[in-house]
């Protein structure tokens, strides 16, 4: 009686056991699955961009290119020399370089200061005034975009690279506001209050205390901010045209003018140039885009 | 006077955002929403018109097919988006190796602008040299794929690339909200005998409502807004079975000159907006207060 007990035990056991295997397998597959349908169209622009057209009518989506073709990428950044009507990312890129710097770092300063005096000097009323900003991150930039238009013609500074930082430095403060708002809560006050004895001022405590400790918020702070502009595309393409546009506007528009052929090689290494710095910041500083996207679980 | 200005810095620092977001953000939407109670065309009118143009706007066909086209985008976003992203956060929360790398995959598409995006899934989508070649030359000879071309279907293919793009954002908000549980729960519940489907059907899974009502919110309000992938994919083509709400006020506005009109469009999709953030802002300020 026991022996058979025993027995059955250790069938049973062994039992789970492949059933735990089998379950595990099945989540490793599943996962890597996804993995593949995530890596797919980055894997498909790098493989076509390297491609001639001729490769592209004879292979499919998958097949590589014989060799590593360079010519779409130099047509992409610099173009074919031809002159009128020839566009290519360069001169665009250099714009949205000039406009995401110093809107960057605008938008994060300002923010850093609110955060500061939301958390640090609270008054009455100092959490309605942060709703009120905070209602800002969500708010359909449609419903601002005819009144900002007409105030960049009032200030002469539509169509020009300086309009453009003007609109993001001042729609990013909501954003920012959140980071920094959302990390002074849980540095605590007597720190603060210490400083304040000691005859430590306003500036002072921001300054010397705070922004020294402040390291990795600015980090999620300007990686934010920076994909964000960067990757814009409705103010850029109703701000600005011609030469003074960003590069998701330069990029739209090289995709969709229509030559006599397409050239889908050309197309997807200007994509990739486009989507390049991004992408970098992304590997390297992965850990604080993410903290950026859910610790305010807000997306512009 | 050096006393006041002192015991007022902190009000003086915080004026100039709170200043900007005034005039800009609130300011601005006021301003809108009296144009779209003008006559304005080109230029802006300041007498007062009433509600026609809100008239006007609900007799625009071609607003009833951009109210359409959010309605099912968002609808599949939505739900593909959630369910996705669930599963791979329960997937990825059972002690994987390679966990990270894993994560930095799913979540890349989130680091890329919409008009990269669009422009990498309208090659994908080709009708001819696209994924339909590929299966072809895998043996499949009569698969055709021809949705972004075809009127009924192109809206899908929107929700395709919008997917791929927001999905690994949902996984990392349920990451982070599996993470938050006590692992004691967990254990304690299969001590009791319950198996891991059902830990995670009864018991994790209802704990996570507010990471659910946080994920609606923030994918609504993406679908709402969403206007750069639309542009990059298909322009609202063919014809205008792909336009969507935010294409119509742009090009209301700066192609048709017509600002009013424009003007009343913009203000139904900041009051939809409205309608899911107002709530979601006032749950998340008394959680907070509570805390």
């Amino acid at each position: 009686m026991s022996v058979s007990t025993n027995l059955s035990y250790k069938k049973l056991e062994e039992r789970s056991r492949i059933i735990n295997l089998l379950l595990r397998w099945f989540l490793y597959f599943v996962l890597v699955l996804f993995a593949f349908y995530f890596i797919f169209p980055l894997y498909v622009m790098l493989v076509t961009s390297f491609k001639t057209m001729a490769e592209i009518r004879q292979g499919n989506l998958l097949t590589l290119p014989g060799q590593l073709n360079f010519e779409s990428w130099k047509v992409a950044w610099g173009g074919r020399g031809y002159g009128a009507g020839d566009t290519y990312l360069r001169p665009y890129f250099w714009n949205s370089i000039k406009m995401v710097v110093p809107a960057t770092v605008f938008s994060t300063f300002i923010g850093a200061m609110t955060g500061y005096v939301l958390t640090k000097w609270r008054f009455k009323g100092d959490s309605w005034i942060f709703l009120f900003l905070l209602f800002g991150c969500f708010i359909p930039y449609q419903a601002i975009l005819l009144p900002m238009a007409r105030t960049l013609g009032v200030l002469g500074i539509s169509n020009s690279i300086l309009g453009l930082v003007v609109v993001h430095s001042i729609y990013g403060i909501p954003f920012t506001t959140l980071f920094f708002r959302n990390y002074y809560v849980s540095i605590p006050n007597e720190l603060i209050k210490a400083a304040r004895i000691d005859g430590a001022s306003f500036f002072k405590i921001f300054f010397i205390i705070l922004i020294p400790i402040s390291a990795p918020i600015i980090v999620v702070a300007v990686i934010w901010q920076f994909t964000q502009i960067w990757n814009d595309f409705l103010f850029g393409a109703t701000f600005s045209f011609g030469t003074s546009a960003p590069i998701q506007v330069a990029l739209n528009n090289m995709v969709l003018s229509s030559t006599s052929v397409k050239e889908y090689n050309v197309d997807m290494a200007s994509a990739f140039v486009a989507c390049l710095p991004t992408l970098i910041v992304y590997v390297l500083a992965g850990k604080y885009f993410i903290r950026g996207l859910t610790s305010g679980a807000v997306k512009g | 006077m050096f006393k006041w200005l002192e015991k007022n810095l902190p009000k003086i620092v915080l004026a100039p955002s709170v200043g900007l977001i005034s005039w800009f953000v609130y300011g601005f939407i006021l301003w809108t929403l009296y144009i779209s109670f003008t006559k304005s065309k080109i230029l802006p009118r300041y007498e007062l018109w009433g509600v026609e143009q809100y008239i006007k706007l609900w007799h625009t066909h071609k607003w009833y097919i951009a109210i359409e086209n959010l309605l099912i985008f968002t609808v599949l976003f939505l739900t593909i988006c959630t369910i996705i992203g669930v599963l791979l956060a329960i997937f990825l929360d059972q002690k994987i190796r390679a966990e990270g790398f894993l994560r930095t995959i799913y979540l890349y598409p989130m680091a890329l602008s919409f008009i990269v995006t669009g422009t990498a899934w309208k090659w994908i989508l080709n009708p001819t040299l696209g994924i339909q070649k590929l299966f072809n030359d895998l043996g499949f000879e009569n698969f055709t794929f021809d949705w972004l071309v075809n009127r009924d279907m192109a809206i899908y293919t929107i929700v395709i690339a919008g997917v791929w793009q927001s999905s690994g954002f949902v996984m990392a908000l349920f990451l982070a909200g599996l993470r938050s549980i006590e692992d004691e729960i967990v254990k304690a519940a299969k001590i009791d005998g319950a198996s891991l489907v059902v830990v995670y059907w009864k018991i994790i899974i209802p704990m996570m409502r507010p990471v659910f009502f946080t994920s609606f919110v923030i994918l609504v309000h993406i679908s709402i807004k969403s206007y750069d992938l639309i542009v990059a994919l298909t322009q609202g083509g063919p014809g205008i079975s792909t336009t969507f709400p935010s294409l119509f006020m742009t090009q209301t506005a700066f192609h048709k000159s017509q600002v009013g009109l424009s003007a009343a469009s913009a203000m139904m999709m900041f009051m939809a907006v409205a309608a899911v953030i107002i709530p979601y802002l006032y749950s998340e300020l008394r959680r907070e207060n509570v805390r």
